[in-house]
């Protein structure tokens, strides 16, 4: 998993709710054993019919998206955050995630940043609004900037900040890039002793 | 201090608990299928690990494989992820039961058949239907292929501890109303993230007087409201359907697992951090319109005005008018499977709507059985006979069209009324457009070939004399 620190990049707009892990990325595609290549198959009906926000110039290479809540829901495919990844993306900005894909999203190196609706919706508004915009996510300070020049006069010339938290154990995974089995393994011991403990009217499965 | 069951089981599967992190749970009972795990085996060769635990995983094929007889793949990619299963399960030592064997079958209907899944067990699967487990008083939710990896290695996982959520029923089911109804009628209320970050407890007396079958149809859509899982407190129909499964404890050891089992419920004054009650008369028979679980209407309804953007694109996908009524609305498929609905009362009580009357000419219906075994019964007792003689196909058991990842999918623009879990843009063929109903609802809307009121079907006694019987 690669380490997330601050990463800087073009933020692309995806104004829906409820955003499903069949449309990130549809199930013709989880055929394959592999776990990388997804990237092209990312939004791929979407992207098929035509005239789909992200495949506008000014979002090539974007890092970033920006979208609306419940992001990820539906089935559980990890499959939906390795096309994110394979296709440049590093962070998703949402009001809220899915469970299992936040919890996946960490797994493989994908920040999920939450913020609220109204911080969103100025996200939004100005990707779509300037598209090519750039931030700045950090994640060691917890900050999302915004680059001065992107903003809207009146925004000041100060620039724009946003913060957010994400849970200080994945935070300090994805910084370091640690492998989480790597972690638990170390705990061999205390696995060790549950199994040996484990109460007899807990019946292990046969 | 007063616990509630989902809290009792976490507690008791806590390995190790450090401030700060996640605690590290141990996990019972690991489901495998071939599509989310290949990456995860892989991984753990390429690092040099080992499956920590092959005896407490079982596997089986179900989403990628094909229903027809003979079942050959449809293609090269898909029998290579079916031949990887087999390799990785040969090598590490795991029980699989893949195509051709006498138990296959999807991945939630075989392990409460074959009595591995018990009260009071942690159960993860990388599948987000796993919270149909919970229906034995089990604490089971879906996982991604990073965290099968993990269990596979470790046999634990890390998790931050749920909110629970109480929904509770009380009375008895309307006549024509089935779990299918009461899960779409909770979704339709909580919303598709209602229960994000929550554990669902179903309680109340509608509840109770659920079967196995009908809990389980319940917990499986816990996912679609958003939660992690949903559960029912185990009791006698819990034991009985569990008694003489394979894997079940047998002779005192089954006394044992009962009176422990008792001891799995919610104490009273336990607090719950959010609650939904519901009459169950207030439930009808529903039938979604739009492209998620929420969007749901009774069949007696109107397809609604949209009060929003996603319900706007909803109705231009489905290609509905605001103000049409819902049994207005004509079909070209039924599809009649998946792991909510393919069980054996699922298919006797859509058997028992078409009994003796024929599939519309315009229809396409299928029937895919849960397992092989709900397959074998079902011939056992003659309702292949029914849904063929009708004009149904009669298939082998798989995932099939709930996810249209085998050959079985709708083509752009069909319309269908389905068993299964999700209506999502696409999810049973690009172009496709899905509403999910109950299985008499289906069964109902293929001799109809448009949505209809099964209701009105069970007022009247099928030719054959056998669709007045039946009850929720």
């Amino acid at each position: 998993m690669d380490a997330f620190k601050r990463v800087n990049g073009i933020l692309a707009p995806l104004d829906r709710a409820n955003v499903d892990t069949d449309q990130i990325i549809p199930k013709q595609f989880l055929k394959r054993i592999e776990r990388s290549g997804y990237g092209p198959f990312l939004f791929y009906d979407w992207r098929r019919g035509g005239d789909f926000i992200l495949d506008k110039p000014e979002y090539r290479g974007a890092t970033f998206l920006v979208t609306g809540p419940n992001f990820g829901c539906g089935s559980s495919r990890e499959h939906a955050p390795w096309s994110l990844l394979d296709a440049g993306f590093r962070a998703v900005i949402a009001p809220s995630f899915a469970d299992i894909f936040k919890s996946n999203s960490f797994r493989c190196g994908l920040l999920p940043v939450e913020l609220p609706e109204t911080a969103i919706r100025q996200l939004v508004d100005l990707a779509q609004e300037q598209p090519g915009t750039r931030i700045m996510v950090d994640l060691e300070s917890q900050r999302i900037s915004v680059d001065s020049n992107s903003l809207p006069r009146s925004a000041g010339e100060s620039g724009w900040e946003l913060t957010f938290t994400v849970d200080p154990f994945y935070r300090e995974c994805l910084i370091n890039g640690w492998d989480e089995i790597a972690l638990t393994l170390k705990q061999e011991a205390a696995i060790v002793n549950y199994e040996a403990d484990r109460s007899a009217s807990l019946p292990l499965v046969r | 201090m007063s616990k509630t069951m989902a809290q009792k089981i976490w507690d008791q599967h806590v390995v190790a608990s450090h401030e700060g992190e996640p605690d590290l749970l141990y996990v019972d009972l690991h489901l495998v299928h071939e599509v989310t795990s290949p990456q995860a085996f892989e991984s753990l060769r390429l690092n040099g690990r080992k499956v920590r635990r092959p005896e407490l995983t079982v596997a089986t094929m179900d989403h990628n494989v094909p229903t027809r007889g003979g079942r050959e793949a449809a293609d090269e990619v898909s029998q290579r992820q079916m031949a990887a299963l087999e390799e990785n399960c040969r090598r590490e030592g795991i029980r699989l039961y893949g195509i051709g064997s006498s138990r296959q079958g999807i991945v939630h209907v075989i392990g409460p058949e074959l009595g591995l899944t018990q009260p009071g067990l942690l159960i993860v699967c990388g599948d987000s239907h796993t919270s149909t487990h919970g229906a034995f008083g089990a604490l089971a939710f879906g996982i991604g292929t990073s965290e099968v990896e993990h269990v596979l290695a470790t046999q634990c996982l890390r998790q931050r501890p749920p909110k629970d959520m109480a929904v509770t029923i009380e009375g008895e089911l309307p006549v024509g109303v089935t779990a299918k109804d009461v899960a779409l009628g909770i979704i339709s209320r909580t919303g598709v993230d209602g229960g994000r970050g929550h554990v669902i407890e179903y309680r109340g007396s509608a509840i109770r007087g659920l079967s196995m079958e009908g809990r389980m149809t319940v917990c499986n859509m816990t996912i679609e409201c958003g939660a992690r899982a949903g559960m029912v407190a185990p009791d006698e129909t819990t034991f009985a359907y569990l008694k003489g499964r394979p894997n079940a404890p047998t002779d005192n050891l089954w006394e044992e697992a009962v009176a422990n089992w008792r001891t799995i419920t919610t104490d009273p004054g336990a607090a719950f951090d959010s609650e939904v009650s519901l009459e169950a008369a207030e439930l009808e028979p529903y039938v979604t319109w739009g492209t998620n679980p929420g969007q749901a209407v009774s069949i007696t309804s109107r397809v609604p005005e949209p009060s929003n953007e996603s319900d706007l694109r909803a109705l231009t996908y489905m290609a509905l008018e605001p103000g049409t009524a819902i049994e207005a609305i004509s079909l070209d498929r039924v599809f009649i499977g998946s792991c909510t609905n393919a069980r054996l009362e699922d298919l006797r009580s859509a058997a028992s709507i078409v009994s003796g009357r024929t599939v519309h000419p315009k229809i396409r219906a299928m029937v895919v059985p849960g397992s092989a075994s709900i397959k074998r019964l079902a011939e056992a007792e003659g309702l292949d006979a029914i849904f063929k003689d009708a004009g149904f196909e009669w298939r082998e058991a798989g995932c099939s069209m709930c996810l249209g990842m085998n050959p079985d999918i709708l083509g752009p623009g069909e319309r269908c009324a389905s068993t299964s879990n999700r209506n999502f843009e696409g999810r049973q063929g690009r172009g496709g457009r899905t509403h999910l109903v109950s299985p008499p609802m289906a069964a109902a809307a293929a001799i109809a070939g448009h949505l209809v009121d099964v209701r009105e079907l069970l007022k009247s006694p099928s030719p054959s004399g056998g669709g007045s019987g039946w009850g929720p």
